[in-house]
C-alpha cells in the first residue's frame, strides 16, 4: 500500500497517562471482526472512552474539550504491547493521531524500548511515527500538557525533533532508524519495493530447502 | 564465527541485505486465521497481485468460532462474515483451509505442530503474536501485522531488522507441581512485559531440555508476553520423537526425514556463541505462579500476597493501584484466599493433550466447587478426539465442567465465551489484560494443574501442598 509521505506538522498533544497500554485497550476484540481497513477511529480506547450508556466518559483524558482534534498522543512506556492486531494502529491513526510519544527506559544494553515491537512495526507500515524520548522529557511534556491543556507541538521527522510550543519553546531530539525514516518520509510501498527483487527471490528459492512434505493434501 | 541457534536460522533465510541493515528474509511457512487476514487478501485483490507460494500458507478458523455443539450455526453475523471471507479468499488464492467442521481445525498454533507444518530450522510467521509458540521446535517464528501478512502472501519474504539475542538458561530441575507455565510466568515477572522487546529469546538449560514438546510450546508461546517477538529452543531427540510420533502429513517422511534430522542436529547454539544478553534462573526455586494484576508481569508465587502499591519493581504505584482497582483486590490478600467464579482451561498456551491430562489428573473423581464454572476447550479437533479416546472429556463433565469444541474461546472472548463484568477467572491462557476475557472480567493466569485444583476448591491452592493431601493419579 502506498502511504502518504510523512510531513512536518503542528498539532495538539493529548495525554494518556499509563504504562503498558495494551492492544486490547487500544481496540477491543469485538471490533476486530470487521473485514475492512477503516472505521476503527471511533472505537479507539473504547472501554476507557465511553460510559456504559455509550456517552463519552468526561473523566477520560482524550475526551477533554481542550484536546479535541489532537494529532499527537503522549503516553508511557511499553505502549502497544500484546497482540499483533494492526487494527490498533489503524484505530490510533483513524482517530487522528500521526505521532505517538512515549519514553524508553535505561541505556545501552539495558535500554527498554518505549513501544512494543509489533505495534511499532505496524506503525511504520501505515505511516504512524512513534517517537521515543527519555522518561524525564516525557514527564516534562506531561507537566506542560497538565498546565496548559491543548498545548501544541511540531513534529519534524526530517530533523528528528519535537518542539513543544510553550513559552519559551522546548525542543527535543529523537533517534529514528534511518530505514524507517526514509520509509516514512517517502511513503514507500514495501510490497512494490520487494517485488523489484523478484529474480533474487526466485534464485534463492532454487537453492533453499523448506522441508515441506506433501505439498498439496487438501 | 560461533553462531547462536537464531543466527544459524536467520542466516540461511537472507535473500538480500539492504543499506541500513534491513534484511529481505525468506519465509518458509505462513499460518493464516480469519481475524488478521481479510484486509491483506483485499489488498492483494486491489493491487492485482497473486499469492507467490500458496502451498506455504495454511489457514484455519479459530478466533471467532463458537465452541458449543451447535457451532456450525454462527449466530454473530459479523463473525460469520469474517469466516466466510476467509473461505472465499482461500478458495480464490488456492490456500489450504481447515475450517469449521474439518478434523484438522483448531487454534492455529496448535494445528501447525500437529500437522507437521512446524518443524525445526524454519522461518515461520502468522498474523498473530503467539506465533512465537512454534519456536519450541527450533524454528524462528514470530507474529506480524496485516500489512506484513499481505507482504508474505505476495512475496514469500519479509523486510526485517535483525533482532538481538537473549539467552535464558533454566538450570536445575522443576519441583513437583510446577510446570512450564510457571517457568515462563516467573521469567516475565523478573524481566517485565517489555524486558524482551527487540530480542529473540533462546531458552536452554536442564529444566528446558527435560520438558516435553507441549511444555516447550507453552514457554515459547508466552515469549511475546515478555515483549519478545520470538522465543526458541534448540531441537533435540524430544523434538524428532514428537515429529515421528504420529502421522504429521506436512513433515518430511522416511529418507527425507533422516536428511532433515541430520541438518536439524546442526542448529544448536555453538558453545562459545555470544548473546547480547543472558539470564540464568534456578528452576528448582520456581513456585507455582498466579497473576494478580492486569499484565502478565504482575505475578507472584501462589504462597505470596497481593503486593502493596509501592512494592512492584518496574510498575509505578499508580499503575499498581489502577490494576488492583480493576481486579477488585487490595494489597496483602493471600493468593490462596482469592475465590473464583470461572475456570478456563484452553488457549494456544495450554490446550494441548498434555495440558488436558494434567488438569484431568486433578479433577478425576472430584467435583467442581459450588458456584464455580469450569470450561474446558481443547486446542484442536485432534486434541479433542484424542482426549475423548482417553476418556478425559468424561472426567471433566463428571466433575461438572463443560467440554467444548476447539477454538481460542475465552482466551480473548471474540466468540460467545466471555466473562461477565466483575466475574473472576483462573485461566490457563496468556493475557490478563483489562477486558481481555470479557468487558469487566478479571483474569488470573495459572497452569492447567493450578486451574484444575482451583476449580475443585473454588479458590487458589498451592498445588504442591494440595497434591500431598489429595491423591492424584498421573494420566
Amino acid at each position: 500500500m502506498k502511504l502518504q509521505p510523512f510531513k512536518t506538522f503542528r498539532g495538539i498533544i493529548a495525554p494518556l497517562d499509563g504504562s503498558n497500554v495494551d492492544t486490547d485497550q487500544i481496540i477491543p476484540k469485538q471490533f476486530l471482526k470487521s473485514i475492512r481497513r477503516t472505521g476503527f477511529g471511533e472505537s479507539l480506547f473504547f472501554d476507557w472512552r465511553y460510559l456504559p450508556n455509550g456517552d463519552p466518559d468526561p473523566a477520560f483524558s482524550l475526551n477533554q474539550p481542550a484536546v479535541a482534534g489532537a494529532q499527537i498522543l503522549l503516553t508511557r512506556n511499553n505502549f502497544g504491547c500484546g497482540s499483533s492486531r494492526e487494527h490498533a494502529v489503524w484505530a490510533v491513526m483513524q482517530y487522528g493521531f500521526n505521532c505517538v510519544i512515549a519514553p524508553f527506559r535505561g541505556e545501552g544494553d539495558d535500554r527498554i524500548p518505549a513501544f512494543a515491537d509489533i505495534f511499532r512495526n505496524n506503525g511504520v507500515k501505515n505511516g504512524l511515527l512513534t517517537v521515543e524520548l527519555t522518561e524525564e522529557e516525557v514527564e516534562t511534556i506531561f507537566e506542560a500538557v497538565a498546565q496548559s491543556p491543548g498545548v501544541e507541538a511540531t513534529v519534524d521527522l526530517e530533523n528528528q525533533a519535537v518542539t513543544l510550543h510553550t513559552s519559551p519553546e522546548q525542543s527535543y531530539s529523537f533517534e529514528v532508524d534511518p530505514t524507517v525514516k526514509d520509509h516514512l518520509l517517502r511513503g514507500l510501498d514495501d510490497i512494490a519495493l520487494t517485488l523489484q527483487y523478484e529474480s533474487a527471490i526466485t534464485a534463492f528459492e532454487a537453492k533453499h530447502a523448506t522441508y515441506l512434505a506433501n505439498e498439496k493434501p487438501r | 564465527m560461533a553462531k547462536t541457534l537464531f543466527d544459524k536460522i536467520w542466516d540461511r533465510h537472507v535473500v538480500e541485505t539492504f543499506e541500513g541493515g534491513t534484511t529481505l528474509l525468506y519465509i518458509d511457512r505462513h499460518l493464516v486465521h480469519e481475524v488478521t487476514s481479510p484486509q491483506a487478501f483485499e489488498g492483494l485483490r486491489l493491487s492485482g497481485r497473486a499469492v507467490r507460494r500458496p502451498e506455504l500458507s495454511f489457514a484455519t478458523m479459530d478466533h471467532n468460532v463458537p465452541t458449543t455443539p451447535d457451532r456450525a450455526t454462527v449466530r454473530d453475523p459479523v463473525s460469520k462474515a469474517q469466516m466466510d471471507a476467509l473461505e472465499t479468499h482461500c478458495r480464490d488464492f488456492d490456500i489450504a483451509l481447515y475450517g469449521l467442521g474439518d478434523p484438522r481445525q483448531g487454534i492455529v498454533h496448535i494445528i501447525g505442530p500437529e500437522l507437521g507444518i512446524t518443524v525445526p530450522g524454519l522461518t515461520m510467521v502468522c498474523g498473530d503474536s503467539h506465533t512465537s509458540t512454534h519456536g519450541a521446535f527450533g524454528t524462528l517464528a514470530f507474529g506480524i501485522g496485516t500489512s506484513e501478512v499481505e507482504h508474505v502472501l505476495a512475496t514469500q519474504t519479509l523486510r526485517q531488522m535483525r533482532p538481538r539475542t537473549f539467552r535464558v538458561e533454566f538450570t536445575g530441575a522443576l519441583s513437583p507441581g510446577t510446570t512450564a507455565k510457571d517457568m515462563i510466568l516467573d521469567l516475565i515477572g523478573r524481566i517485565g512485559t517489555a524486558g524482551g522487546t527487540g530480542y529473540v529469546l533462546e531458552y536452554s538449560g536442564e529444566a528446558v531440555e527435560t520438558l516435553s514438546m507441549e511444555a516447550r510450546m507453552t514457554i515459547c508461546n508466552m515469549s511475546i508476553e515478555a515483549g519478545a517477538r520470538a522465543g526458541m529452543i534448540a531441537p533435540d531427540e524430544t523434538t524428532y520423537a514428537y515429529i515421528e510420533r504420529e502421522a504429521r502429513p506436512f513433515a518430511p517422511q522416511g529418507p527425507d526425514l533422516d536428511e532433515a534430522v541430520a541438518f536439524w542436529r546442526t542448529l544448536s547454539s555453538d558453545p562459545d556463541a555470544a548473546f547480547d544478553r543472558t539470564l540464568a534462573i534456578d528452576a528448582s526455586e520456581i513456585a507455582p505462579q498466579v497473576t494478580w494484576g492486569t499484565n502478565p508481569g504482575m505475578v507472584t508465587d501462589v504462597t505470596g500476597r497481593v503486593p502493596g502499591f509501592d512494592d512492584v519493581p518496574g510498575s509505578t504505584p499508580r499503575d499498581v493501584e489502577k490494576a488492583l482497582n480493576y481486579m477488585g483486590l487490595s494489597p496483602g490478600i493471600a493468593m490462596t484466599d482469592i475465590t473464583l467464579d470461572t475456570i478456563f482451561i484452553g488457549s494456544c498456551t495450554n490446550a494441548r493433550l498434555e495440558d488436558l491430562r494434567g488438569a484431568a489428573g486433578i479433577l478425576r473423581g472430584r467435583k467442581v466447587a459450588d458456584r464455580t464454572r469450569l470450561l474446558v476447550v481443547p486446542g484442536s479437533a485432534e486434541v479433542r478426539r484424542q482426549a475423548e479416546e482417553e476418556g478425559l472429556d468424561k472426567i471433566f463433565t463428571d466433575a461438572g465442567g463443560e467440554w467444548r469444541f476447539a477454538g481460542c474461546s475465552m482466551c480473548l472472548g471474540m466468540n460467545p465465551d466471555q466473562l461477565k463484568p466483575g466475574e473472576r477467572a483462573a485461566s490457563t491462557s496468556n493475557r490478563n489484560f483489562e477486558g481481555r476475557q470479557g468487558k469487566g472480567g478479571r483474569t488470573h493466569l495459572v497452569s492447567p494443574e493450578m486451574a484444575a485444583a482451583a476449580a475443585v476448591e473454588g479458590h487458589f491452592v498451592d498445588i504442591r501442598e494440595w497434591q500431598k493431601e489429595n491423591e492424584v493419579a498421573a494420566l
